[in-house]
């Protein structure tokens, strides 16, 4: 015969010796609270208790205790920390892309590092040299932060945890301007990866299983160089006057040379100067530079410009693409 | 106070032994793993807790034997929640619950659960602490009975 439980159970029918058995319990039980899940190796104890009187007084029997052993879950996520394509310029070494490795199983596990660089939808594949693992700061440095060699320092995670990695690139010469190339982080389980559900017998920690978790117990993430080049384009003119109102270039006659510089591309250019060596026979006029039709003194001082016995010279600093500066500067035929 | 307790525990021990031959509890766990076929169709199948991972849907069960020749009064069964399960439902079981380690019990929807601002909010299947089913008819000797819940692994 079996029977159904009760619809209407009442409080008054419960016992005080039951409700304390029932509050010990709950003090003895260990305590679990982790976002990734119960800890790996750790027991899940289920027993229930009875309590009725048949006649005799109130009588109170345990189940059997059911333990599960909790098996290890291999997650592993890996996300960019570079909300946006990161600059770099034709040939340069030591660019950084930066991600984080985060533990998202129940169990302390190893991670293998590697990279994809020729993915493909993108336009050059920078020349990966080097992974480092953070010393925590989130700043890459090289002289403190640890040099990453697969296999023999694959990073250990709690669950939860997550490190960053900084993947160290070389961009190819023959990248111009606007070129975008990606890198992929690949993080890799070490106990092994899978299809969700592949277990791995034994290998969890705490003893139990290994489970591959929704992850795949792999997980990958791009991040992206764009090649921000300026390119520099001088062009440089001159205008004869003399006394006679012509443009013939006789002794006396003044020659006004102007110097147009454009930079274009995407980039700027850094530490642009402009420099003109005074042409043999002629004499530079003094006070006669310009940039931007402003007048420039000849000394070495607070301004741009500056004319040192044979050439001139204006410094135009960083100059951003798809801007043009303009120097001119006046001599005399001898 | 443990010490208060364990003296009342040993109390408690020479009735079990004695009961042990009127009335039997079991309790057995089961994994609760859903597959899909070929046709999408979705299939429940109950498993051997074999494996065991964070997030699998544990299927509780209790099955309950007066093997005594007096009808079993006033009968109550507790579950103390593990702690690393999260309650899901009772099928159609209708248990009492405790959201605040057993002291207080009620059905689920009547109980509600302080918050740090000090205001109450209805309590939530992910608050309860422990089950209990108290039956308001005696049960006949020779009876049996099942009862049954879900929990997730947190």
């Amino acid at each position: 015969m079996m029977m159904k439980a009760p619809v209407g159970g009442a409080k008054h029918q419960l016992l005080p010796s039951c409700s304390l058995l029932a509050l010990f319990v709950a003090l003895a039980l260990p305590s679990h609270a982790e976002a990734a899940g119960t800890r790996a190796g750790s027991t899940i104890s289920n027993t229930a208790s009875a309590s009725f009187d048949t006649g005799g007084g109130t009588t109170t029997i345990d189940s059997n205790q059911v333990d599960l052993l909790v098996d290890e879950l291999l997650d592993v996520t890996v996300a960019s920390n570079n909300p946006a394509d990161v600059p770099t310029t034709p040939g340069a070494t030591g660019q950084v892309l930066s991600f984080s490795v985060t533990n998202n199983g129940n169990g302390v596990e190893n991670f293998a590092l590697s990279t994809v660089a020729n993915a493909g939808g993108d336009d050059y594949d920078p020349t990966v040299t080097q992974i480092y693992i953070d010393n925590g700061d989130g700043v890459f440095d090289p002289a403190t932060d640890t040099l990453y060699t697969p296999g023999a320092n694959d990073p250990e995670l709690d669950p939860d945890e997550s490190i960053t990695i900084f993947v160290v690139a070389t961009t190819p010469g023959g990248a111009v301007d606007g070129n975008r190339g990606i890198v992929s982080l690949v993080a890799e389980a070490v106990t092994g990866t899978g299809d969700p559900g592949d277990s791995f017998p034994g290998m969890g920690e705490g003893g139990g299983d290994a489970v591959v978790g929704s992850t795949g117990a792999d997980g990958t993430d791009a991040g992206a160089f764009i090649v921000s080049a300026a390119t520099v384009t001088l062009v440089k003119s001159a205008a004869v006057t003399n006394s006679l109102g012509t443009a013939d270039p006789v002794p006396g006659a003044t020659i006004t040379y102007t110097i147009v510089a454009t930079v274009a591309g995407s980039g700027s250019v850094n530490g642009l100067t402009i420099t003109d060596n005074i042409p043999a026979d002629t004499s530079y006029a003094s006070g006669s530079m310009t940039l931007g039709g402003a007048p420039l003194s000849d000394a070495v001082d607070a301004d741009a410009g500056d004319y040192n016995g044979t050439r001139i010279s204006v410094a135009l600093g960083t100059v951003a693409g798809g801007q043009t500066r303009t120097v001119t500067f006046r001599t005399t035929i001898d | 106070m443990r010490k208060a307790i364990l003296i009342l525990l040993a109390a408690l021990l020479p009735g079990q032994a004695m009961a042990a031959n009127h009335v039997a509890l079991a309790n057995d766990v089961f994994v609760e793993r859903i597959t899909t076929d070929a046709q999408g169709k979705q299939r429940i199948l109950l498993e051997e807790p074999r494996v065991v991972v964070p997030g699998d849907r544990l299927v509780f069960v209790l099955n309950y034997r007066n093997a005594g020749a007096q009808p079993a009064d006033k009968f109550v069964i507790t579950n103390p929640l593990p702690d690393a399960v999260r309650f899901a439902d009772a099928g159609d079981t209708r248990p009492l619950v405790s959201v605040d380690g057993g002291q207080g019990w009620g059905r689920l929807e009547e109980l509600t659960v302080a918050q740090p601002d000090g205001t109450r909010r209805a309590a939530q299947p992910a608050d309860v602490t422990h089950l209990r089913w108290a039956f308001q008819k005696p049960i006949p000797a020779g009876a049996t009975g099942k009862l049954m819940f879900r929990g997730v692994v947190k």
